[in-house]
């Protein structure tokens, strides 16, 4: 049989090379939160072939608007994206007829979102909150659902440590994205969050679900080598599930589904992907690392070095 | 290894039928077989999202301190006039509901024209009897009044402007229509008052007949008609010098403008028609091709269990599509998205399962043994994985439906109803379906047949 378990102390040094790189970005460069957020606005608008307005111009016509923040990207499609403060309808409209009059062209809004300040702010506290329910909810209902193993609490912790995990992988993705595709934090993204924290939670039950039968079956069996035995028992099936289908379903919607879902389903792919690993390669070792105290043991080995 | 096999299979053909029926009607109808009349009918139509369809959504909120408690009720109300009032401008399937206690979220798929939908919002009207005494306040001018929606004593101002007594607001009217006059110079008003509103009414009028009585839209008088008699019946009407027009305008205003709770808009978005087109295509032949992978490497890897599989996702598909038109979900790309994870997690449960099959045959058991040990097994992880993804997606809904965020929202509803379909269907459906294959067929060579 494999022995995956013993090489513990490699895969966590593995999630920190993929998680502090984009963190770290998200230090320096601060959260790249959307409008729904923080509130204000955006506007795409699409100007008929051959006839546009320069950026300045732009940016000219929302200062007479008394809008001093406004920040113009062009996308793939070549429409532009303009952000902004908070803009009323009427400052709204009265930035389009001006667009219109000076360009002379037609001028088509692709997309037009408005988001007061006030509610930004609450829609990040509760999403906060919703992610705090979230991970108390999993530890209470491991901690009932594998009550009659020994230290269920330890699992439900555990689950909520490789969640943190993944959280923190998405995290880092979103702050790569934000390097280089200047992908935004919005109400999708943190869909996209929740769902991975589902379905990691989801993917730590059927593994440790393993556990607590074998833990019946075969109770002579020294801890490391039950959860080794566990893992290798429901390895296929991880393989299966994440990669060969729900992967895939992802990967063809992430590829061929247009642009709009592009981000939420890198996302959600790499998200889960993480879900995976960390039942295997995070959740499991901790369980193992708790059992044997192993932190007792970690600043021992440069003693004995020293001596 | 199933008893009542019969049982099963003529319950699965009958779900399977029924949800098929769904999915290729526009509405279902059920006619009395004696008389002939309609029993039930219910408008299957599917409904295409905002970012699908492109449109207008707008978040309404409650204009009073972030603290103010606001009684639920008064929410709902605010809720059926704002419904009335862009119904009334003829926008069709617009969705209009409350989203947590201080928010109104409201929709207007396929809309073009934003700008009057928005303006007829935003006139928020909280329409007021306001009793202004011997003076006449000139059409258009702002009165300060005591009233305050919360039941709590307002803010008034210090520096000595009248503050005058609201009587009562629009909430009190009952109906408004507009008549002609008997001497047919002009037209009226003519209005019912709920019983609350009419006693508060007939006791006013007979102490002030004679005075003014002032109906101020958010604080600005639109009319100040004289109390000519007094009025106990809880009916009245105001005359002047009103066209068919101008009394028209007015009865909608009096009609719709009676807000219970001053609204404001927080957040606007559209999208736009071409946008949504593009991207329904696209994932829909993106969700095709991830399905035609999924169903290969199910055959090619599990064999005949694979196939059961494949049938069995797609009655799940049949029957999750069936039950998301009955309830009229809004198709979002979202939405779409959830469905295919909920896909992933029905898929799931049929591995779990199948993984269990072959581990058993792998130990030496017989074919009957293993497939019954297969379920047992499966199931507590199948459970345990499943509840808590529902519990998951339960704390999303909430969250959604608090902000409006309808994207949110659907995706967890289409999430875990999806969870809970794929639950009958891997425990249900594949089982009986796997049976009936292995009576049929009978296979002998397991290695070819399972794959192991």
């Amino acid at each position: 049989m494999i022995d995956i378990l013993s090489k513990r102390y490699f895969y966590f040094a593995f999630s920190l090379l993929v998680i502090l790189p984009g963190l770290i970005l998200l230090g320096t460069n601060g959260l790249p939160l959307s409008i729904d957020f923080t509130g204000g606005s955006l506007i795409e608008v699409q100007f008929e072939t051959g006839k546009s307005l320069d950026t300045t111009n732009i940016l000219t016509l929302y200062e007479d608007a008394g809008i001093n923040d406004a920040q113009i990207t062009t996308t793939e499609i070549g429409s532009l994206v303009i952000r902004s403060s908070f803009l009323t309808n009427e400052v709204r409209d009265e930035i389009l007829t001006k667009m219109t009059e000076s360009s002379g062209a037609e001028v088509s809004i692709i997309r037009f979102d408005s988001v007061g300040p006030s509610i930004g702010k609450q829609v990040a506290s509760r999403a906060a909150l919703a992610v705090g329910v979230a991970a108390l909810g999993v530890i209470i209902y491991i901690t009932i659902a594998f009550r009659k193993v020994q230290n269920a609490f330890r699992y439900g912790v555990c689950a909520v440590i490789a969640m943190i995990h993944d959280v923190a992988v998405v995290f880092s993705v979103a702050g790569i994205g934000a390097l280089f595709f200047d992908w935004q934090m919005d109400a999708l993204f943190l869909t996209a969050l929740l769902t991975v924290i589902g379905f990691s939670v989801q993917d730590k039950i059927v593994v440790f679900d393993r556990i607590r039968e074998n833990a019946n079956l075969l109770r002579k069996l020294e801890y490391e080598k039950l959860v080794n035995h566990s893992i290798v028992q429901t390895l296929q099936r991880s393989i299966n599930t994440q990669l060969m289908t729900v992967e895939f379903l992802l990967l063809a919607l992430a590829l061929f589904g247009g642009i709009t879902l592009q981000e939420f389903t890198v996302i959600l792919l790499v998200g889960l992907l993480s879900g995976t690993y960390s039942s295997i390669f995070v959740a499991a070792p901790i369980l193992v690392l708790w059992e044997k105290r192993e932190w007792t043991t970690w600043f021992k080995r440069k003693e004995e070095a020293a001596v | 290894m199933i008893r009542n096999l019969t049982n099963r299979i003529v319950l699965i053909v009958v779900v399977v039928a029924l949800a098929l029926w769904i999915n290729f009607s526009e509405d279902v109808t059920v006619l009395n077989p004696v008389t002939d009349e309609t029993l039930f009918t219910r408008n299957l139509a599917p409904r295409l999202g905002l970012d699908l369809q492109g449109g207008l959504q707008v978040l309404l909120e409650a204009d009073l301190p972030a603290d103010a408690k606001i009684d639920p009720s008064l929410m709902d109300i605010a809720r059926d006039i704002v419904q009335q009032r862009t119904d009334a401008l003829g926008v069709n399937e617009n969705i209009i509901q409350v989203a947590g206690d201080r928010r109104i979220v409201g929709e207007f798929p396929g809309l073009e024209d934003t700008e009057s939908v928005l303006e007829t919002i935003q006139q928020t009207g909280l329409l007021e009897f306001v009793d202004t005494g011997d003076f006449n306040p000139q059409e258009g001018s702002i009165l300060v009044t005591d009233y305050s929606p919360t039941g709590d004593a307002p803010d008034l101002p210090a520096d000595g402007t009248t503050v005058y007594h609201t009587i009562m607001t629009g909430a009190e009217l009952d109906s408004i229509s507009v008549s002609q006059d008997t001497a047919a110079t002009g037209y009226s008003i003519n209005f019912v008052l709920k019983d609350n509103g009419a006693k508060i009414f007939a006791d006013h009028t007979s102490a002030n007949t004679g005075k003014f009585l002032t109906i101020l839209l958010d604080k600005q008088v639109i009319s100040a008609p004289v109390i000519n008699d007094a009025i106990t019946g809880g009916e009245g009407s105001i005359s002047g010098s009103f066209t068919y027009e101008s009394a028209n305008a007015f009865g909608i205003q009096l009609r719709y403008g009676s807000l219970p709770v001053p609204l404001k808009i927080v957040e606007t978005r559209i999208i736009g028609p071409t946008l949504g087109a593009d991207s329904l295509n696209k994932s829909l032949v993106a969700a095709l091709i991830g399905m035609i992978i999924v169903v290969l490497f199910m055959t090619i890897y599990y064999r005949m269990p694979g196939i059961v599989a494949v049938i069995s996702i797609l009655i799940y598909a049949i029957v999750a599509f069936a039950l998301f038109k009955w309830f009229h979900f809004t198709l979002s790309l979202p939405g779409i998205a959830g469905f295919l994870l909920s896909t992933g997690a029905a898929l799931d449960a049929n591995i779990l399962i199948f993984e269990r099959i072959k581990e058993e045959l792998r130990n030496g058991r017989n074919l009957a043994q293993s497939i019954d040990q297969g379920w047992t097994r499966a199931w507590p992880s199948i459970r345990d994985s499943n509840l808590s993804a529902i519990l998951t997606s339960s704390i999303l809904f909430w969250f959604g439906s608090t902000f409006g965020a309808t994207i949110v929202k659907g995706f967890s509803l289409t999430l875990a109803l999806g969870v809970v379909i794929s639950l009958f269907t891997a425990i249900y459906v594949t089982r009986t379906l796997l049976v009936v294959f292995l009576r049929t067929f009978k296979p002998q060579n397991l290695e070819r047949w399972f794959g192991i």
